[in-house]
C-alpha cells in the first residue's frame, strides 16, 4: 500500500462524475456550504477552443468526416467532445447472444456537452405505471414529490416550450418557443389530418437571457457545444457556479475504482487511478455521490467489495446492475415534394427540433404497453457528409445530372425518430466480467441485453406512424425495415439511444431496490447515486431532466441530513 | 494578429464571465458569436500551409482521381466542379488514414487500368474520350453488373468513389453555395418559415 497517495484532507462530499447529475450535485452541495471534491475521469473542456460553433465543413481538413472517415461512428467530427461507444483501452463485453453498445463520456460536463437538449418531464402516470398495467414496479416517489424540482431545474437551466395540457407530457416553467420551421408546419398539418398531437418541443436552449447567459443566436448547432452557453451543459452552467463558491475541488483525469467502506459501515472515501501518472490515489469524504452514469456507477458499486458487501457495495438486494433499460428507438424518413418549391431561406433555428410529437395514444388500448414520442427534423440544414447517399443509390450515373438532382432533392427530406419505453426484463442487466480488466486495471462490465415483444411491437407501431405522417404530408416514405432478424422494424441495438438507466434503482423495499426515494443507499446511508441509475422506469421521455431533478432533490436532502449530523 | 488575439481573449472572457456570474453583457449575442467565429476563421486561414501535398495516391493514381472526380461532378453553368471544390484532396487525406478506403480506391483504380487495358489496350488515362465514356457508362450502373458479373468490382468501386466525391463537393464552399444553403450565422431572431407554397 506504500504507493497509494492519500490526501490528508477530509472533504464533506466526494462526487464522482461531472455530467447532468454530478454537476447538479456539485452546485447544490457547494452552494449549501459543503466542501466537495469532484472526480472526473476525463479532461477539462474549453468551449472557445473545443467547440466548433459556426464553422463550415471546409474549415476542417476532414470536412466533418473525421480522421479516416471514422467520426460518423460517433455522430460527427463537428460535435462537442462527447465520448464514444468504444474507448481505447476501456472495453466492456457482451454476453453471448447479446449486443449492447455502451456510450461513455470522459470529459467535464460528460454527455451534456453534446446532448440533444430535449428536456421532458416524466408524467404522473410514469411513477405509477405498474399499478396501471402490472409490469415492472412503481416508484417510491410521486410526480408531486418531484414536480417542485422540475420547476427549479427548468427555471435555472432554461427550457423553452408551451403549455399544452397533454397528460403524457406535463407542462413546465417554459421560455417562449422559437418559431416553427417549414418542416414543422408540414408535419403539424399532416398530424392534424390524422389525429396525432404535435406541439412545440421542450429543449434546454435559451430563447431569452437567463442568469446572464446569452440567448440563442439560432445557428442550429447545439450539438457542437455553444461558446455563449446559450444551451444547457453541466460544464458551462452547473460547474461554474459551484467553482465560484470556492468550495469545489475538481480533479480531472481521475478514474474512480472503488468506494472505500470504513469500519463503521459507512463510506469513507474513494480510490481512483490518476490517469496522468497511472498511480492509485485516494480522497476522503463524509459522504459519496456516484454520478458516473448509470452503468459506470453500477460498475463502481460492484467493484467495491468488502466483507460486509461481498457482492458489491450497497448491494444486499442484488439489484445493482439489474433492471437495465435503454429507450426503444426506431428511425425513418421520407421525401416531401412540397419542399422542392421552397425558396432558399435560413432554416437553422435552434440546435434541435422546434416541434415534436408527444405520446398521443394514451387514451386507447394498444398492442404494447406504455408509449413513445416522435422527434423529427430535416429540411434545408447545413449540407454535410453523406448528404446525398440516398440519392446516389437511387439515381446512379455521373455528370451534370447528379448536380441537378442534388439541387432538386436538397432540403426535401424529413426524418423521424421514435423514442419509447422499454419494460425492464430479467434477461437485461450488467455484471462484472470475471476475466477482463481495462487498462487502468479495473474489472469491466459484461452486458446482457434483450428486447421483448413489447418493444418490438412498439417499433412496428413507430414505423407505421412515420409512414402515415409522411404520406399525410403528401410525401413518400423511404425507410424499409425487416420484420425479423437482429433489428425487427428498425429497432436500435440496446445502448444506441444512450438512455441507459435503472441499474441501481430506488424503491420502497430494500430487498428489491438499492436506493430510497432520496437516491440514498438503503445499506450505506452516506452513499448516494445521482445519475440515471436510480430510475425505476424509463418512460418515453429523455431522462436528463429527471436525472437533474432527482439530483437536485437528493442534494437538498443530503444537505439537510448533513446539517442534522446524520451522515 | 496581435490586436485580434487580444480582442478575442477579451470577448471570450466576457462570454465566460457572462455565463458564470450572471453579469449583464452589453454585447448582443449575434455579434459576440459572429465575432468569435471570425477570429477563429482568420487564424485558421493564416495557418493553412500553402498547397496540398499528396498523402496516399501516387501521381499517376491521383491524375486518374482528378479525372474521375471531375467527371462525376463537372463544372456547369451554376458552379465549379469537384476538382475546384477540393474533393480529390479530401479523398486523398481520408484514404491515407483508412485501410478500407485504400483497398477500395487504390485497388479500384488499378482495376480500372487493367479493365481498360483488356478492353482498349490502353491505361484509363491513355484511352480516348469516347473509350473512357464507354467504360464509365458500364461501371456507373448496378444493372450492368447484373448482366455481366465481371463488372461488379468496377461498379462497387465507382459507387464508392461517387459517394466520396459528392461528400467532398457538397462540404466545400462551392458545393454548399450550389445548394443555396443559407445559414451558419448568428441571428438575433429566428425568422421562421417563409410562406409555404401550395402542395
Amino acid at each position: 500500500m506504500s504507493q497509494v497517495i492519500r490526501s490528508p484532507k477530509m472533504y464533506d462530499v466526494c462526487v464522482i462524475g461531472s455530467g447532468a447529475g454530478g454537476g447538479t450535485a456539485a452546485k447544490i452541495l457547494t452552494e449549501g456550504g459543503l466542501s466537495v471534491v469532484l472526480l472526473e475521469a476525463g479532461p477539462p473542456v474549453f468551449p472557445e477552443k473545443d467547440f466548433k460553433m459556426l464553422m463550415w465543413p471546409y474549415e476542417l481538413p476532414h470536412r466533418g468526416a473525421g480522421v479516416g472517415g471514422h467520426a460518423e461512428e460517433n455522430f460527427s467530427e463537428f460535435l462537442a467532445p462527447n465520448g464514444a461507444w468504444n474507448i481505447e483501452g476501456e472495453p466492456y463485453t457482451s454476453a453471448p447472444g447479446s449486443n449492447f453498445q455502451w456510450f461513455r463520456s470522459r470529459i467535464v460536463g460528460g454527455r451534456t456537452n453534446h446532448w440533444g437538449r430535449i428536456a421532458l418531464r416524466f408524467a404522473p402516470i410514469d411513477f405509477k405505471s405498474a399499478t396501471r398495467d402490472g409490469l415492472g414496479d412503481d416508484w417510491p416517489i410521486t410526480y408531486d414529490d418531484l414536480s417542485p424540482y422540475y420547476d427549479k431545474v427548468e427555471s435555472y437551466i432554461g427550457v423553452f416550450g408551451t403549455h399544452e395540457n397533454v397528460s403524457s407530457a406535463p407542462d413546465g416553467m417554459f421560455l417562449p418557443p422559437p418559431k416553427p420551421r417549414c418542416t414543422d408546419l408540414i408535419v403539424k398539418k399532416a398530424c392534424d389530418k390524422i389525429g396525432v398531437i404535435c406541439i412545440p418541443s421542450r429543449l434546454a436552449i435559451l430563447t431569452k437571457s437567463v442568469n446572464g447567459r446569452l440567448p440563442c443566436h439560432y445557428c442550429g448547432q447545439c450539438g457542437r457545444g455553444c461558446v455563449t452557453a446559450s444551451n444547457f451543459s453541466s460544464s458551462q452552467v452547473m460547474i461554474p457556479p459551484a467553482m465560484k463558491t470556492g468550495k469545489l475541488t475538481m480533479i480531472t483525469g481521475a478514474m474512480a475504482r472503488e468506494v472505500i467502506l470504513g469500519k463503521d459501515g459507512k463510506a469513507e472515501g474513494v480510490s481512483y487511478i490518476d490517469k496522468a501518472t497511472r498511480t492509485e490515489k485516494r480522497v476522503n469524504a463524509r459522504a459519496v455521490v456516484l454520478a458516473a452514469s448509470a452503468c459506470e456507477s453500477a460498475r463502481l458499486l460492484l467493484n467495491s467489495k468488502s466483507p460486509q458487501f461481498s457482492n458489491g457495495l450497497a448491494n444486499s438486494s442484488g439489484a445493482v446492475g439489474r433492471y437495465l433499460t435503454d429507450s426503444v428507438g426506431s428511425d425513418g424518413w421520407g421525401i416531401i415534394p412540397q419542399l422542392e418549391k421552397m425558396p432558399p431561406h435560413n432554416h437553422d433555428g435552434v440546435g434541435g427540433m422546434h416541434m415534436y410529437i408527444p405520446w398521443w395514444k394514451f387514451d386507447r388500448k394498444n398492442d404494447f404497453p406504455r408509449g413513445y414520442h416522435i422527434e423529427f427534423g430535416g429540411g434545408r440544414d447545413m449540407p454535410g457528409i453523406g448528404e446525398f447517399n440516398y440519392l446516389l443509390h437511387e439515381e446512379e450515373g455521373y455528370g451534370v445530372g447528379v448536380k441537378k438532382r442534388a439541387r432538386q432533392t436538397y432540403g426535401t427530406g424529413i426524418g423521424m425518430a421514435g423514442r419509447g419505453e422499454m419494460i425492464p426484463n430479467p434477461d437485461t442487466y450488467c455484471e462484472i466480467d470475471p476475466n477482463v480488466v481495462d487498462k487502468w486495471g479495473i474489472p469491466v462490465l459484461r452486458f446482457h441485453f434483450k428486447w421483448s415483444e413489447y418493444e418490438i411491437r412498439q417499433a412496428k407501431d413507430m414505423q407505421e406512424t412515420f409512414r402515415a405522417i409522411i404520406e399525410a404530408a403528401g410525401g413518400e416514405y423511404k425507410t424499409k425495415t425487416p420484420i425479423s432478424g437482429d433489428r425487427p422494424f428498425g429497432i436500435a441495438e440496446g445502448g444506441k439511444i444512450i438512455h441507459e438507466v435503472g441499474t441501481a434503482r430506488m424503491g420502497a423495499d430494500p430487498k428489491s431496490s438499492v436506493l430510497n426515494g432520496f437516491c440514498q443507499a438503503h445499506d450505506v446511508k452516506n452513499v448516494f447515486i445521482m445519475d440515471g441509475a436510480p430510475l425505476v422506469t424509463n418512460p418515453d421521455k429523455n431522462p436528463t431532466l429527471t436525472i437533474m431533478a432527482l439530483a437536485w432533490r437528493a442534494s437538498e436532502y443530503l444537505l439537510d441530513e448533513a446539517k442534522k449530523g446524520n451522515l | 494578429m496581435t490586436e485580434n488575439s487580444v480582442t478575442r481573449r477579451d470577448i471570450l472572457r466576457t462570454l465566460a464571465v457572462g455565463a458564470v456570474s450572471g453579469s449583464v453583457l452589453q454585447v448582443i449575442p449575434a455579434k459576440a458569436a459572429e465575432y468569435a467565429h471570425q477570429v477563429v476563421h482568420t487564424e485558421k486561414a493564416a495557418s493553412a500551409a500553402g498547397k496540398y501535398a499528396l498523402k496516399y495516391f501516387s501521381p499517376h493514381q491521383y491524375e486518374m482521381l482528378l479525372t474521375l472526380c471531375e467527371t462525376i461532378i463537372p463544372k456547369d453553368e451554376k458552379s465549379g466542379g469537384a476538382v475546384e471544390a477540393g474533393a480529390p484532396e479530401f479523398i486523398d487525406l481520408l484514404t491515407s488514414e483508412n485501410e478500407e478506403y485504400q483497398l477500395a480506391l487504390g485497388g479500384g483504380l488499378q482495376w480500372l487500368d487493367s479493365f481498360c487495358s483488356d478492353r482498349c489496350a490502353n491505361a484509363f488515362l491513355d484511352c480516348t474520350a469516347e473509350q473512357r465514356k464507354e467504360v464509365l457508362d458500364l461501371i456507373a450502373f448496378r444493372k450492368n453488373a447484373k448482366q455481366d458479373s465481371s463488372l461488379s468490382q468496377g461498379v462497387a468501386f465507382f459507387a464508392f468513389l461517387r459517394r466520396f466525391t459528392c461528400d467532398g463537393f457538397y462540404t466545400s464552399k462551392i458545393g454548399i453555395e450550389d445548394l443555396q444553403y443559407i445559414g451558419n450565422t448568428a441571428l438575433r431572431e429566428f425568422p421562421g418559415c417563409p410562406p409555404l407554397p401550395e402542395s
